[in-house]
């Protein structure tokens, strides 16, 4: 390979691109340098295990991928605008919807949901830190690596081009030739050990380290959605790893699993894909329902409605998840019989959604319901998300999908179920418990700008979409002619597009804006309306080991009868002990790095690269399984300063 | 149980019934799968599905009887015992899903035809040139 292979030239907007990753790449390292940060970066961020440091990295890292994927979506809006546009050529276009598709579920919804559940349900459930922090470092750094490389694909040896789902046999050597799909297939593979390790963690954290006398049904509905969603990747995310090695396999080393030769199911992996590929719509939108239900209950001051449907609904679709995936691919030949099947049962999966949503709707009734902007987004979420699911059951009729499969009407579907339920609720999430992170609120009155433009804008961006769906325009088409009429639609969508693009830089400027000017919270609970334990915390943002002495709960919404029986949060001087905690470790990070390593020489085919960074990594699995270290104690004296207790 | 050394005691006195049981039955189910295939006329194919049941029982039997599966560590709790049983339950259920399911809607309608049609899907495509495979 040569140079000039390496590095994808030819494009004005890649060499634009290249300068300014250059350039903000020594940005980072002069201020680093200047500031004399690096130790503070070491100790303070890449050797944490403190769930709240990874879940905020989480989040930064998940903002950081939206943004990444939003450019991409405004490409793609600019070139879709006008008919017959010269703006990106096919290849172009069919890279950048890949790439956009793949880093808005795989890197943005899930690590920005995952962020906002390393940070609240360890403080929900009363426990100190999760089950294994240092695994948890582990998946986080797994994740933010596989991130970075199929991120990096666009400027070195090309981005995959086949769409998120990377159907055979278009994915396949013959027709994506050169390395873009590889980094696809190694992208995920390597953050898909860090989604396992997250669930199991999370899992066993849920079932294991809840505080005393949190029975199962007094688990705040956050909680529960997590617990669920994390058994729903134990289960879905192998059948990803697997279609992936198995794929890989096919394209490095001349497998035929699912290639047109040698017997192999193209089919198969459409299958596969799915099979992972449902269960994966709803791991990314039951934290969603959590969340909303938590900030719903908190602003309408009353206790959620119906908690045992809320809970029994995610129990349902947590098993029913498994048994739909056919209706994405209901044109693939599977004939009748299979189709009737799985069209009864995806219309019956809206029946728990449709459940919920009604339960949102009673906890607000005749509550005393504050319009904060999390608020805000959760009330936009059910009014969008209602579209969302209406639209599904449409497309879940076989006979009707036909009609609509891969069309626009499809992909307004599923922006509406994905940006309405998802994005709207890490938005939410993460304005309502930004003060646990950082001690201040966002500013609410920039928020309601956000809030509103980017309403807006989603729906002007994506009404029209539905409109173009059913007038016959195919989705993943670089241009059409002026002939088919659909310019004016596609140019009021390409506004919208651009209105939500305002109002995440707004949202950006409000982060900055709040850093400078926010009050200072100085109580733990700083909406004055939480319900459950992470607002128990006897400061804004809790201390590293989250609780002095660990809370005991005997009700649901325990904080509310607490602060009923006028309880002291503060703990008392004579109940402190000191405090066992995991020591940070480096290892993780090392880990990682050597998966990077392992990734590119698979990327490129360089095995002795690959060879040299697995070997890295088993490095890094025998060190951690002789590291002796047992962790270290939070002397009394320490927490006693901390929590301002004199004697 | 005050404490978990009293199961234990309790286990070695007496009679472990669970275990004699377990035994007996798995005694019994390994004969029966015997003596299906001996001496029974049934074709190969019925033969097969009878002794898979056998196999499939014996197996939950012994994970029930033996492996402890819905016991707990915890005193009082019934919560990982339980947890354990769901969680077995659930992957059986998924892992029918998924291997029954495929093979059910790959080999359903036009897809069971798909490699009969492999040359003329082949055509179709006019890739015969670029087919070959790379091997680098
Ligand atoms: C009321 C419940 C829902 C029903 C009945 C439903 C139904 C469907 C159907 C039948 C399709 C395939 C249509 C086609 O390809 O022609 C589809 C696609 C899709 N749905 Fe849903 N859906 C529901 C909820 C959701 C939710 C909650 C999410 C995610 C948060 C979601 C995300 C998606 C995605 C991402 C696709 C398209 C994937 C692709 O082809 O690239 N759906 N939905
Ligand atoms: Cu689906």
């Amino acid at each position: 390979m040569k140079w000039d292979e390496f590095f994808v030239t030819g494009d004005p907007l890649i060499y634009g691109a290249d300068v300014s990753i250059v350039l903000t790449v020594i940005g980072i390292l002069f201020y680093l340098t200047y500031f004399k940060k690096w130790k503070w970066l070491w100790t303070e961020w890449l050797t944490t295990v403190d769930h709240k440091k990874l879940g905020i990295m989480y989040i930064a890292s998940a903002v950081l991928m939206l943004f990444r994927g939003g450019v991409d979506a405004l490409l793609m809006r600019v070139q879709l605008a006008t008919p017959d546009s010269k703006f990106l050529d096919s290849q172009h276009y069919n890279e950048i919807f890949t790439t956009h598709g793949t880093i808005m579920i795989i890197f943005m919804a899930m690590p920005f949901l995952i962020g906002l559940i390393n940070v609240v349900i360890p403080l929900q459930i009363g426990a100190r830190d999760v089950a294994f922090p240092y695994l948890n470092a582990v998946s986080f750094w797994t994740f933010f690596i596989g991130a970075m490389l199929f991120n990096i694909s666009f400027v070195i040896g090309g981005s995959p081009s086949a769409g998120w789902t990377s159907y055979m046999p278009l994915a396949g050597n013959e027709l994506s030739p050169g390395p873009g799909q590889n980094y696809y297939l190694l992208g995920l593979q390597i953050a898909g050990i860090g989604t396992l390790l997250t669930g199991i963690n999370f899992l066993v954290t849920i079932l294991k380290m809840r505080a005393p006398g949190m029975t199962l049904f007094r688990m705040p509905v956050f909680t529960w959605s997590a617990l669920i969603t994390m058994i729903i990747i134990v289960f879905a995310f192998p059948i990803l790893t697997v279609a992936l090695a198995l794929m890989t396999f096919d394209r490095l080393f001349g497998a035929h699993f699912f290639t047109l030769q040698g017997a192999g199911m193209d089919m198969l992996w459409a299958n596969l894909f799915w099979l992972w590929g449902h269960p994966e719509v709803y791991i990314v939108v039951l934290p969603a329902f959590g969340m909303f239900s938590e900030i719903i209950s908190a602003f309408s001051r009353k206790t959620i409605f119906g908690y045992k449907a809320m809970i029994w609904a995610m129990v349902i679709i947590a098993g029913y998840s498994f048994l739909v995936w056919v209706h994405h691919f209901f044109t693939m030949g599977q004939g009748e019989l299979v189709n009737s099947v799985f069209s009864i049962t995806t219309m019956i999966i809206g029946i728990p959604t449709g459940i919920k949503i009604f339960n949102w709707l009673f906890t607000m009734y005749k509550g005393k319901i504050s319009f904060t902007t999390p608020m805000l987004w959760s009330l936009g979420f059910i009014v969008n998300f209602v579209i969302g699911g209406v639209t599904g059951v449409m497309l879940a009729m076989a006979a009707a999908d036909y009609q609509y499969h891969n069309t626009y009407f499809l992909v307004a579907h599923f922006h509406y179920v994905l940006i309405a339920g998802t994005v709207f609720s890490c938005f939410a999430g993460l304005i309502f418990w930004y003060p646990k992170m950082f001690g201040y609120k966002l500013n609410e009155r920039i928020g309601k700008w956000v809030f509103w433009v980017f309403n807006i804008g989603f729906n002007v961006c994506f009404i029209p979409q539905f409109i173009l769906g059913l007038d016959g325009m195919p989705r993943r088409v670089y241009t059409y002619s002026a002939a088919s009429g659909w310019g004016n639609m596609n140019m009021l969508s390409t506004v919208g597009g651009f209105l939500m693009g305002i109002a995440f830089l707004i949202l950006v400027y409000n982060f900055y804006y709040s850093f400078r000017y926010s009050e200072r919270e100085n109580t733990g609970d700083s909406w004055g309306l939480g319900r459950t334990l992470e607002w128990a915390t006897t400061s804004a943002v809790p201390p590293h080991y989250n609780f002095a002495v660990t809370p005991t709960v005997d009700s649901f919404d325990p904080l509310i009868k607490m602060k009923r029986n006028n309880v002291n949060l503060k703990p008392k001087i004579e109940d402190i002990k000191k405090i066992h905690m995991p020591d940070n470790s480096g290892v993780p990070f090392f880990m990682a790095s050597f998966f990077f390593v392992a990734g590119f020489g698979l990327v490129f085919e360089w095995y002795w690269m690959g060879i040299v960074g697995l070997i890295g990594v088993f490095i890094t699995l025998i060190i951690r399984s002789f590291d002796k270290n047992e962790g270290y104690y939070v002397s009394e004296e320490e927490i006693k300063e901390t929590e301002r207790l004199t004697v | 149980m005050a404490n978990p050394q009293d199961s234990l005691s309790r286990e070695h006195g007496g009679i472990p019934w669970k275990h004699v049981i377990g035994y007996i039955l798995s005694i019994i189910l390994t004969a029966l799968a015997l003596w299906v295939t001996f001496e029974t006329g049934f074709s190969t194919r019925t033969i097969l599905i009878i002794i898979f049941i056998f196999a499939f029982l014996q197996a939950a039997l012994q994970l029930l009887m033996f492996m402890h599966m819905t016991e707990s560590s915890e005193k009082k709790s019934k919560l990982t015992g339980n947890t354990q049983t769901g969680n077995i339950l659930f992957a059986a259920f998924v892992a029918i899903v998924i291997v029954a399911g495929s093979v059910w809607v790959m080999g359903a309608g036009h897809g069971k035809h798909d490699h009969h049609k492999m040359d003329s899907k082949m055509e179709d495509m006019k890739m015969d040139g670029d087919m070959k495979m790379e091997h680098k």
